[in-house]
């Protein structure tokens, strides 16, 4: 099947990846290719994979065979026949060059919206305090919250702290940002700002792939759509063609009425 | 016949007992500061550590978990020194057994606390790229103080109450100054009433004080 939709070489390239969990095969030889400024949403049924295909981009789960590169840099183990994890050190470097949102938005408690994206601008990529402050407050305001930069994440709603969340991780100037159901948590009407954000950096270019239940969302944002079945990719494409109505492929059809029957 | 309560003996001799409380609290200080130290050296080194020092660490907590204090503290003043060659005084021998005391509970309260860390938090931290370390100290130790703050505080109460095991070694902490009025004026309700009234007043004082101490911590930014 092919996957990606034109010649120039893939920033994402996730190869014939698999994993089980004990006897449960959770990815069945998943490829994907992801070219720089695609937005890839990954749709599909719970217990499809979506979420653990996601992590195992920035390696928070590890796989049992196939490859993930970006930027032709294999992920979670070293360059070279020999499948060695890499080094805590270096898997710490390489997950930098990714970005993730959660569907929990799992911000630091102690922190405050401000020095949730200072965490990683000091430590990680070592910025002075006052670089990483300006930077986040750039972000911030990018996210609507400049007026929130010093309250603590229990103060926000939850809309507001998914929105911290995605600033902490584009503050990092990741070369592909990973979105894992950030809506699913939040109240209905809190969905429309977070997903706003999301469209802008779209807009500006940000590398995306994301798991998401927004199909509207899906359909309006992203440039290809993936859907996942049983551990594999079972349809992949330009969103008008995987959403449209008159597909042949059966699991999909039986997803996508489904979901149109809880719309309406 | 009644019993006529008359305090002026024990105000007479009310310096014994400041003086007493002071050292009770100093010795409840440094003996947690310690203690900390100790717990969280061990709790950190256990949730990372393989089967065999797991077993150790564990082994340790339950040994003096199980033991009374006093007989640790006899222990450790009457039966070391003849073991090792080895001389210290009856206050530095108890602060060294409440450490490692307190340090036992100390290790089970952060070890907790460290595996109430939530999942997601750690997630984040090594999503945006914090080595183990760095989780450990901006992400991980942070939360888990925030979870543990309360147990260590209760924590500090019951060892304040603790250092009176120390008048069985003559250290002259607030019980043992009780003793002794006890034995110079015979006044044993009067001193004991008073005594009690001082354990109480300073137990719900630091208990206060350390509430106020997490309410700061859970706000600070």
């Amino acid at each position: 099947m092919a996957t990606t939709s034109d010649n120039s070489p893939a920033l994402l390239d996730i190869a014939e990846v698999s994993k089980s969990f004990g006897s449960v095969e959770v990815l069945r030889s998943v490829s994907l290719k992801v070219a720089k400024g695609e937005v890839v949403a990954i749709i599909g049924p719970s217990g499809s994979g979506k979420t653990t295909l996601l992590r195992c981009v920035n390696f928070l789960e590890s796989y049992d065979s196939g490859s993930i590169r970006i930027d032709g840099k294999e992920v979670g183990f070293r360059d070279g026949g020999a499948r060695q994890r890499r080094s805590e050190r270096d898997l710490a470097a390489m997950r930098a060059e990714t970005g993730m949102v959660f569907q929990g938005f799992n911000l630091f408690p102690h922190l405050t919206a401000a020095g949730n994206i200072m965490l990683g601008l000091t430590k990680v990529r070592g910025k002075s305090s006052g670089e990483a402050r300006s930077i986040a407050d750039h972000w911030l305001g990018r996210v609507g919250l400049a007026h929130k930069a010093d309250s603590l994440p229990a103060e926000l709603s939850g809309g507001q702290q998914q929105r911290v969340g995605i600033a902490r991780a584009v503050a990092m100037e990741p070369k592909i940002l990973l979105l894992d159901e950030i809506t699913s948590a939040l109240d209905p009407e809190l969905v429309g700002e977070v997903l706003a954000v999301v469209k802008s950096l779209a807009e500006d270019g940000m590398t995306m792939v994301m798991v998401t239940h927004e199909m509207a969302f899906a359909r309006d944002a992203s440039s290809r759509i993936v859907f996942m079945a049983d551990g594999g990719v079972s349809a992949v494409g330009p969103p008008k063609e995987v959403l449209a109505a008159e597909t042949t492929n059966e699991r999909l059809r039986t997803f996508l009425a489904r979901f149109r029957a809880s719309q309406f | 016949m009644g019993y006529t309560l008359n305090f002026n003996l024990i105000w007479r001799h009310f310096d014994k007992l400041w003086g007493g409380l002071l050292l009770s609290l100093e010795l409840a200080v440094i003996s947690i500061a310690i203690g900390i130290v100790i717990g969280l050296v061990l709790a950190v080194w256990y949730v990372s550590a393989g089967r065999v020092v797991r077993g150790i660490i564990a082994s340790y907590v339950e040994f003096i978990r199980n033991v009374p204090l006093i007989l640790l503290v006899y222990l450790v003043f009457y039966g070391l020194p003849t073991v090792i060659d080895l001389a210290y005084s009856a206050q530095t021998s108890f602060v060294a057994t409440l450490a490692v005391y307190s340090g036992a509970y100390l290790v089970e309260v952060f070890r907790s606390g460290l595996e109430a860390v939530p999942r997601g938090q750690i997630d984040a931290g090594k999503a945006i790229g914090l080595t183990p370390w760095q989780r450990l100290v901006h992400v991980r130790l942070p939360t888990m103080m925030r979870i543990t703050l309360p147990a260590l505080s209760n924590t500090f109460i019951s060892l304040f109450k603790d250092t009176s095991v120390a008048s069985v070694i003559s250290v002259p902490e607030l019980t043992y100054g009780a003793q002794w009025i006890n034995f110079n004026t015979f006044r044993i309700v009067e001193v004991y009433l008073v005594v009690t009234a001082m354990y109480l007043v300073t137990g719900y004082a630091l208990l206060f004080a350390l509430r106020l101490v997490e309410r700061w911590y859970r706000t600070a930014r």
